[in-house]
């Protein structure tokens, strides 16, 4: 048996130490918000936290993380001001890649809470997205920074050109 | 009337197929158009709820089910709101008036006196005790849709034309969400060892070694080519999947050649050739001038690969698909598998974006094949990532040659469009094979290559003819016959590369006649919508003061108007090129008529240009002696966030004409607009896309 900890919840799966972590976490414990998409490292829409950094599921043997905690987007609860920022933006289209994408910038934000627009493209490069919504979800991402942080004023005009910068949203 | 009728109401009169009004309060709209990210079901949802007045929350929308929804054929080319919206405005306007002359009738008043407030019904300001789910009646759902009823004007709009959230992305940023996630009981995970190409046949399959590779049980269903691996433990399929390629030795696999992974090998091979418009050539004795444009072979690349679920219980086969269209997938399956459309039923359940023909109906047939040799379970089929480039149907490589015949003031006389292309739509539906089925103990004969009609548009023929005020103006179309790879229908068919053909050769002309390319295209533009929006992206992107040629910095503009007949729209980019292009800012203008949900239209511009600027500057399917080689992201690599520009999108409003498909319309300008910018930039020309480092640099050089 393998323990770990999934989102806040203590977790013990019996497959081979070798089994995919995202395997684990679709099959085993049914969090279907980490996704598919290449196997490879190369997408990013498998996106999840080990110990708060962003890391490919699709390859990390679940082995290697027994004992660590994981964060998925289900971890996030629905009403996380990311999410809610990526729905005020309609930052999406098909939205495969966003939970993913999601992930990565919740690591970002729990260790920059004032990103700057190149912060949140360096954050998230690693990411890729086929319906092009990018300027969208580099806005949403803004948005949520300035969302969690607390009466932060002088940042405040910072993220506004950063939202601005990201697209134009007359 | 009847023949005026949009083709969905045509197939669909009954009303029952399109609303149904629920015990709690709720109202179903179904509909045959699907949710592939473009946001079309919610903006039908705003469209049902503007003519029925009934608060949006309260429409839940069925979209693609063979069972209960209405055959409103494929989504695709940018149909969902010119076909689907019109019917479902035609559908739901017409239920409401019956429903309200019932109403009056019954009150002894004028239904103008009956007002309508969340589906609760109002004579004066005092409610009548009446609404939708107490007072309609079977006999409004009797007669057939006659589509005679006059919708509300534009001006009477209140959810129409507003920016609503889409109803699908609050799941999608949560969890489970799309036909992937889905769980059935019985269900089994499979994966394929796919026939490597049309003909080829398995001599032997290393069974023992592809099992020692998986480490756990799984059960192999052969059924002729077919190969199928099939079990409990999905990291177990997918294992032996990954190993079974390299222990299966094929016969009969073609031998492919690298030049043909090129547009130009296209030039020259057998074709069905035709020309259009004006057949004749103007009797003219000015200067003949011509330039050569190409686009290679490109992917869907969908984030997801594709999907599908099927299940055969009693004889009846079940099948979840996140293809375009259920009904054309029903019956396409029917025909691969003998058996009725009755007993199948085909859902959609939500992808990732697709843009054009994928592998999704494909996966379906391979899900419904296993199923039926393993009846009682839910049979799972995942396509692996090198599965989907490997044989997803491409976007056809295209070698375009525009000529132009000249007068004294550079401005041509007579315009030919030359196109050398492989077919553009090659669906189930239209003539072409899913994958398995040539797989199966009795293929199907050779696919017959057809392009879409000039009437829908055409396919290498897409936005081929210029809309400038040529006296003779003509294609030329050569249907290429045997392409070295399948292709089938990828966002905006030809437009992509006509457009960059046309709108660069314009430039080119402008060039040479010494006359800025702006005023040279105005010069020879009657249509007003065209030239508003040319000037408007001109004026926003600074154009007048765009610098010469050479610099390294450039600013270039295209615009076409979709198939000739959907949305107009004009793109400008500024970019940078050293030793690659580096697009920096985008401005776009587009005019879709009326625009029923603005900030989806906007989402539509934006991410066309984002796609379309990875086209253009990065991609190409690599194809070499055993087929293709760009089967991961590295090797057909696209646009990442740290590439992708700046973008300012403006509607041009029109609320008061027709609605105009809008989804593909941002395509052709924006590669045409680099192909522009880069020359400005550069000052030479590069003709050939993608627009790598390695022609960048072979540019400079000659």
């Amino acid at each position: 048996m393998i323990e770990m900890t999934v989102n806040d919840r203590a977790v013990s799966v019996g497959v081979a130490e070798t089994t995919p972590l995202l395997d684990v976490l679709r099959n085993q414990l049914d969090l279907k918000g980490s996704r598919y998409g290449c196997g490879l490292e190369q997408c990013g829409s498998c996106m999840v936290l080990v110990d708060g950094e962003p890391v490919f599921a699709c390859s990390r043997e679940v082995g290697t993380v027994a004992g660590r905690h994981i964060t998925t987007i289900e971890g996030l609860g629905g009403t996380h001001p990311l999410q809610l920022a990526f729905l005020e933006e309609q930052a999406g289209q098909c939205a495969y890649c966003l939970s993913g994408i999601i992930m990565s910038a919740k690591a970002l934000l729990d260790r920059n809470p004032a990103p700057t627009r190149d912060d949140i493209v360096a954050a998230l490069d690693k990411h890729l997205c086929r319906c092009g919504a990018h300027p969208r979800i580099i806005r949403a991402v803004a948005k949520a920074a300035e969302a969690l942080r607390p009466g932060a004023s002088v940042a405040a005009s910072a993220v506004a050109s950063v939202v601005a910068s990201a697209g134009a949203s007359a | 009337m009847s023949d005026m009728l949009p083709l969905s109401i045509q197939n669909n009169r009954r009303m029952e197929k399109w609303l149904r009004f629920q015990p709690d309060r709720t109202l179903r709209l179904a509909v045959g158009k699907v949710e592939l990210g473009q946001g079309n079901v919610t903006a039908l949802a705003q469209i049902a709820a503007e003519e029925l007045d009934v608060d949006l929350n309260r429409i839940s929308v069925l979209s693609g089910d063979t069972q209960d929804a209405p055959d409103e054929g494929q989504t695709t080319s940018s149909q969902s709101i010119e076909v689907s919206g019109r019917s479902v405005r035609l559908v739901t306007a017409e239920f409401r008036a019956r429903v309200l002359d019932r109403l009056a009738q019954r009150l002894n008043c004028s239904p103008d006196e009956i007002s309508v407030e969340d589906g609760e019904f109002r004579r004066g300001d005092t409610p009548t005790g009446h609404d939708y789910w107490s007072f309609a009646s079977d006999e409004d759902f009797a007669r057939e849709i006659e589509g005679n009823t006059a919708p509300k004007p534009p001006a009477a709009y209140r959810v129409v034309g507003q920016p609503v959230p889409r109803r699908d992305l609050p799941a999608k940023v949560t969890g489970a969400a799309f036909i992937h996630d889905i769980v059935r009981p019985d269900m089994l995970h499979a994966r394929i060892l796919r026939q490597p190409c049309r003909g080829a046949t398995l001599v032997s399959l290393n069974e023992a070694a592809v099992r020692r590779a998986a480490g756990g049980d799984f059960r192999i269903v052969r059924v002729g080519n077919f190969v199928a691996l099939v079990g409990g433990d999905e990291t177990v399929v997918q294992r032996a999947a990954a190993a079974a390629p390299m222990h299966a030795i094929w016969d009969n696999v073609p031998r492919l050649t690298p030049e043909m992974q090129e547009a130009a090998w296209l030039v020259g091979q057998s074709s069905n050739d035709r020309v259009l418009y004006d057949e004749a050539a103007t009797a003219t004795t000015g200067t003949t001038v011509q330039a050569s444009y190409s686009r290679p072979y490109v992917a869907h690349a969908s984030m997801a690969p594709s999907c599908a679920l099927a299940e055969v219980r009693n004889g009846y086969l079940s099948v979840w698909s996140h293809t375009q269209g259920v009904y054309p997938l029903r019956a396409a399956l029917a025909n691969v598998l003998g058996m009725s459309p009755d007993a199948i039923t085909v859902r959609h359940a939500h992808g990732a974006g697709c843009y054009g023909h994928n592998g999704a109906d494909d996966v379906a047939l391979d899900a419904a094949v296993i199923a039926r040799e393993i009846p009682d379970h839910c049979i799972r089929v995942q396509w692996r990532r090198e599965e989907e480039f490997g044989f997803e149907p491409l976007g056809s490589a295209m070698h375009v040659t525009a000529r132009a015949v000249l007068d004294d003031a550079g401005k041509p006389l007579d315009w030919t469009t030359e196109i050398w292309s492989a077919t553009h739509v090659q669906r189930p539906s239209t003539g072409g094979n899913m994958l398995t089925h040539e797989a199966l103990p009795t293929p199907p004969p050779d696919p017959r290559p057809t392009d879409p009609a000039e009437a829908a548009g055409g396919g290498g023929t897409r936005n081929g003819l210029p809309l400038y005020d040529f006296a003779k103006k003509r294609i030329l179309h050569h249907l290429v016959l045997r392409p070295p790879t399948r292709t089938s229908a990828l966002r905006g068919l030809g437009a992509l590369t006509n457009v960059f053909a046309l709108e660069c050769f314009m430039d080119e002309l402008a060039e040479r006649a010494g006359i800025d390319p702006v005023d040279y295209r105005l010069s020879l533009l009657s249509d007003p919508r065209a030239r508003r929006l040319i000037e408007n992206v001109a004026e926003r992107c600074g154009w007048a003061s765009r610098g010469p040629a050479g610099s390294g910095r450039g600013v270039g503009l295209g615009w076409a108007r979709y198939k000739n007949k959907a949305a107009y729209a004009a793109v400008a980019v500024e970019l940078e090129v050293d030793q690659e292009v580096r697009v920096r800012r985008a401005w776009c203008a587009s005019d879709a008529g009326l625009v029923i949900n603005p900030d989806g239209a906007r989402n539509q511009l934006e991410g066309g240009i984002v796609q379309a600027i990875s086209m253009t500057l990065k991609e190409q399917m690599r194809l070499d002696v055993d087929g293709r080689t760009s089967v991961d992201w590295e090797h057909y690599p696209i646009l990442k966030f740290s590439e992708v520009p700046e973008i300012s999108t403006e509607i041009v409003h029109a609320p008061d004409l027709p609605t105009l498909g809008m989804g593909e319309c941002t395509f052709g300008p924006t590669a045409a607009a680099i192909g522009n910018a880069v020359a400005h930039a550069l000052g030479t020309r590069i003709r050939d896309m993608p627009l790598t480092r390695g022609r960048i640099a072979a540019a400079l050089l000659a």
